[in-house]
């Protein structure tokens, strides 16, 4: 009879080992897989996932022989086959065995861990750094060593989000403006964050790092192959928390370096237009067209597309007395946000045509019909401080 | 021990002629449960009131879960199933698995030591009537304006504070009120231990499950206040114009989690660590064979509830601590897998040339043996840091955390239940219909749990009310497991129900062929009061 136990045993760890080779088999082939972890773009991911693996590889191996162990027992050591109890109830070797051979496999995994660790977290001397910011519900890219910085919005329209149209092959995880690094340089990411706490994750990187508010955080990649590689808010930061995706194009080096001279010449041509529209106004129907463009895009999430918020969560700005009667109040609150509470300052985020615009159409929107107009000047003027 | 016999047995004849007046008179209908401070009706009160908790939290689960089931917005908003994540966990961590296991401490340890009642009874009686306050309180929260907590159950500053709703107030009350329940709970069953064994009830001849209880009881005493401490902040923070979590007023928002986890980790183990005695009550009974290594069961408990004070910033392995803390933490938490090993270990060793039978508790027994297995390797998996970076709040972590919850503690909850309910009531329960619970929680709960392990791996954050297209497949089987799952436990409900109607073949005192311990030698139905005089325990 013990030999049938011993024969259940190896068919079991025969089907077990079966399973998981195939999984990893499976898994190591193809890119992106929907049952294991990803190699990833770097040198840094992939010693990620063999350490995954080799994990994941001991974990089944102990897996397989204590339910083994167990199963066999369970089928030999059975009442109904007329199994008597033994007597033992303690054995100081056998008790000291266990507990020493899983120190000795834990050492045998700390060592590998520690060592990958320790390259991850290994920020000196990048080639070039990133500043990371997050902020409810978007991230903000900013060049250190050039003129470059602009925000990351989730690009899915909303009627996919709420099945009107069908959904795209990458709903949820494609943004309007990614953020552009070289391959084979050293990338320092310096992460922070406007409001709550975020993290900004991307898997084929295996970077993942928290955004906190008031404090900075450091991470790095040096990705080997130009693609495009899609991530996600991985920290619970509120309502839209879900729709707030990470995606970065690695390009080779010479490309690169012609879309970010590329971008400085498109911030200086539109600081140039800024100025020169100080001196234009735009008729009601433009700035209401474009408002709404910009109201959709940005304040909508939290002010609900007909204005009215979230009662309790977010104010609603239909029949506001700010959006109705405190014209120079409510550019301050657009242009400067509000301490201690989700309203941002749009100042930074949005142009001084953008914030007249939306302004205008917050004051005429949805019944709102105050009449005002507010042009680019008449934020500019605020913006300065006159 | 003989000292602490003579402290009690004065006080044992005053206590015998109290409870002989009332014999006579127990009050009847609501009044007998309002006013209650026998060990037995406390206990009956907790399991219910966790039970009910149990099907609140998980209605809760299936709204989540029905939203999941295919990408885009259908049911529900992402600011509500923002609430429903955050409730469900406060529900089933405070609400049904704590409450269970401290009703099975109230029903079991005075029994299991020979003592007549718990050591404080009307402490006892509040302790329990302040917990349907609280819930209350918490449930009322989501209808309010701005609705209720969306903060998730680890409430993280400043999500929290500056950026949460005024129901913020309404959930650091009912913090509060769990917490002082908890810790009048903890300080009983420690005074009873320590005070009311039986005459040769030594400390290496109690039962695993008093234990196992007794330092989850330290535990609790030792980090309620911190979660207490935590809320507070959070509350002045929101209200009062303090600084704790915020950077702009010299706070720090990490700090936040470094408290909470402080509280949140002996939590875990808070929570598994009874779930540890009752299967260590149960396998020597239906394997008919001497637990094997109690005293490695008793050291390996206690090692883990102190290295359980030393491992919390497991949680925060990407919130940018330095890297020797990383290091610090990471050989910390393996080594947590040495001690439970032991207990898993231990519990293979019994079962070994035992002569098993396979009646439902051991069914569930064996059932969380497994599947609690499969959460703590995962949970190894977890601790090396480089790794975690990878499956950090994705769903590979709420696989982890449901299956040592859900397959580890709540089929723990069960398998005492089904254990140890002939002896309350007096009669077996139906047995067919509890196939039909174990079947069918034990299925669904792997479809509803397992391929969370995959869509996790592939890179699906938790806490996100839409996904993208490549999680579908599986979320669809995880939802259909979820509501599998949640439908059987109508069941258990059916089950129970029958039982407390006394619906049932009656049962011999020992009930189990192979059960051992005080709790058997009693007559079943136990009687309102037992052990008024203190048995000798040899």
């Amino acid at each position: 009879m013990k030999q049938l136990g011993i024969c259940v045993l190896k068919a079991w760890t025969a089907l077990v080992l079966l399973v998981a080779g195939a999984t990893a088999v499976a898994a190591g082939s193809g890119e992106v897989s929907a049952l294991n972890l990803r190699r990833g773009a770097t040198e840094i991911s992939g010693q990620v996932y063999d350490l995954h693996m080799l994990m994941f590889s001991i974990c089944v191996g102990i897996a397989v022989v204590v339910f083994g162990i167990m199963f066999v027992s369970m089928y030999l050591h059975r009442k109904s086959r007329g199994a008597k109890p033994a007597n033992f109830h303690e054995s100081v070797k056998v008790e000291i065995a266990w507990t020493v051979l899983p120190f000795l496999i834990l050492i045998f995994m700390a060592v590998p861990a520690a060592k990958t660790l320790l390259a991850m977290e290994d920020t000196t001397e990048p080639d070039m750094t990133v500043l990371v910011t997050g902020s409810q519900w978007k991230w903000h890219y900013k060049y250190m060593d050039r003129d470059v910085e602009f925000y990351s919005l989730l690009a899915t329209q909303r009627e996919q989000i709420d099945n009107r149209y069908a959904k795209g092959e990458n709903y949820l995880l494609e943004v309007d403006r990614p953020l552009v690094i070289p391959t084979g340089q050293k990338v320092r990411f310096l992460i922070t964050s406007d409001d709550v706490i975020h993290s900004w994750w991307v898997p084929d990187f295996a970077v993942k790092k928290d955004a906190n508010p008031g404090f900075i955080n450091e991470a790095w990649t040096r990705v080997d192959e130009p693609g495009i590689y899609r991530g996600q808010c991985a920290e619970l930061c509120g309502k839209d928390h879900g729709f707030m995706p990470v995606v970065v194009i690695a390009k080779e080096p010479a490309a690169y370096e012609a879309w970010a001279s590329e971008q400085e010449s498109i911030r200086q041509q539109a600081r140039e237009e800024e100025q020169r529209l100080l001196a234009m106004n735009m008729s009601m129907e433009e700035l209401m067209t474009e408002g709404e463009r910009v109201y959709n895009a940005t304040c909508a999430a939290c002010h609900m597309p007909n204005g009215e918020g979230l009662p309790g969560v977010f104010p609603a700005l239909k029949g506001s007395p700010m959006a109705l009667n405190d014209m120079q109040g409510h550019i301050d609150i657009v242009l400067n946000g509000k301490t201690g509470t989700a309203m941002q300052a749009f100042g930074k985020m949005l142009s001084l045509k953008e914030l007249a615009a939306v302004i205008t159409y917050e004051r005429n929107a949805w019944g709102n019909n105050t009449g005002d107009m507010v042009q680019a000047k008449d934020v500019n003027a605020v913006a300065s401080g006159e | 021990m003989s000292k602490a016999t003579e402290i009690i047995s004065p006080a044992h004849g005053e206590a015998d002629a109290h409870d002989d007046h009332h014999e006579h008179h127990i009050p009847k209908g609501l009044m007998r449960w309002v006013l209650t401070t026998n060990h037995k009706d406390i206990g009956t009160l907790y399991l219910w009131f966790a039970f009910i908790m149990f099907l609140v939290g998980g209605a809760m689960a299936m709204v989540i879960r029905a939203e999941l089931f295919q990408p885009g917005l259908q049911i529900v908003e992402p600011n509500f199933f923002n609430q429903m994540t955050t409730v469900h966990g406060l529900i089933m961590v405070f609400g049904a698995v704590m409450p269970a296991f401290t009703g099975l401490a109230n029903w079991l340890i005075p029994m299991m030591i020979g003592a007549p009642d718990m050591a404080l009874p009307r402490m006892n009686n509040w302790s329990f009537w302040i917990l349907p306050f609280a819930f209350t309180i918490l449930l009322a929260s989501l209808f309010v304006e701005g609705g209720g907590p969306a903060f998730g159950w680890t409430f993280y500053a400043p999500l929290s504070t500056t950026y949460s709703g005024d129901s913020t107030a309404l959930f650091v009350f009912s913090v509060h009120i769990m917490g002082i329940s908890s810790i009048m709970g903890a300080i009983n069953v420690i005074v009873t231990i320590f005070n009311m064994r039986a005459p040769g009830m030594t400390w290496m001849k109690m039962p695993l499950f008093v234990w196992t209880w007794l330092i989850t009881a330290f535990l609790l005493i030792a980090v309620m206040p911190v979660l207490a401490g935590a809320v507070t902040m959070v509350l002045t923070d929101k209200f009062f114009g303090t600084s704790f979590f915020d950077a702009a007023g010299g706070g720090d928002p990490v700090m936040f989690q470094h408290i909470f986890w402080f509280f949140g980790h002996p939590e875990v183990y808070i929570m598994i660590l009874p779930a540890f005695g009752i299967i260590s009550q149960i396998i020597p009974t239906f394997a008919r064979k001497r637990l094997f290594g109690y005293a490695s069961m008793v050291y390996a408990t206690a090692s883990i509830a102190l290295l359980s004070f030393i491992v919390w910033a497991h949680h925060m392995f990407t919130t940018g601590m330095p890297v020797a803390a990383e290091m610090f933490f990471m050989f910390a938490t393996m080594l947590i897998s040495v001690p439970t090993g032991v207990k898993v270990f231990n519990w293979v060793a019994t079962m070994w040339r035992g002569s098993m039978t396979f009646e439902i508790p051991m069914m569930f027994a064996i059932a969380f043996i497994v599947l609690f297995t499969i959460g703590g390797l995962s949970g190894l998996m977890l601790a090396i840091t480089p790794v975690d970076f990878q499956y950090h709040d994705t769903y590979f972590v709420v696989a982890h955390f449901h299956y040592v919850l859900v397959t580890g503690a709540v089929f723990s909850i069960m398998a005492a239940v089904y254990y140890w309910i002939p002896k309350w009531t007096g009669r077996m329960f139906d047995i067919t219909l509890a196939k039909w619970h174990f079947w069918c929680s034990l299925i669904s709960v792997n479809v509803l749990f397992f391929p969370m392990h995959f869509v996790g791996l592939a890179g699906m954050p938790r806490r996100i009310p839409d996904y993208a297209l490549q999680f579908a497949d599986f979320n669809k089987w995880i939802s259909l497991g979820g509501f599998a799952f949640g439908l059987s436990q109508l069941i258990f409900l059916a089950v129970m129900i029958k039982a407390c109607r006394k619906q049932g073949e009656p049962v011999s005192d020992q009930v189990w062929d192979g059960a051992e311990g005080l709790e058997w030698e009693i007559p079943s139905p136990a009687p309102y009061h037992t052990f008024e005089t203190p048995p000798v325990v040899k």
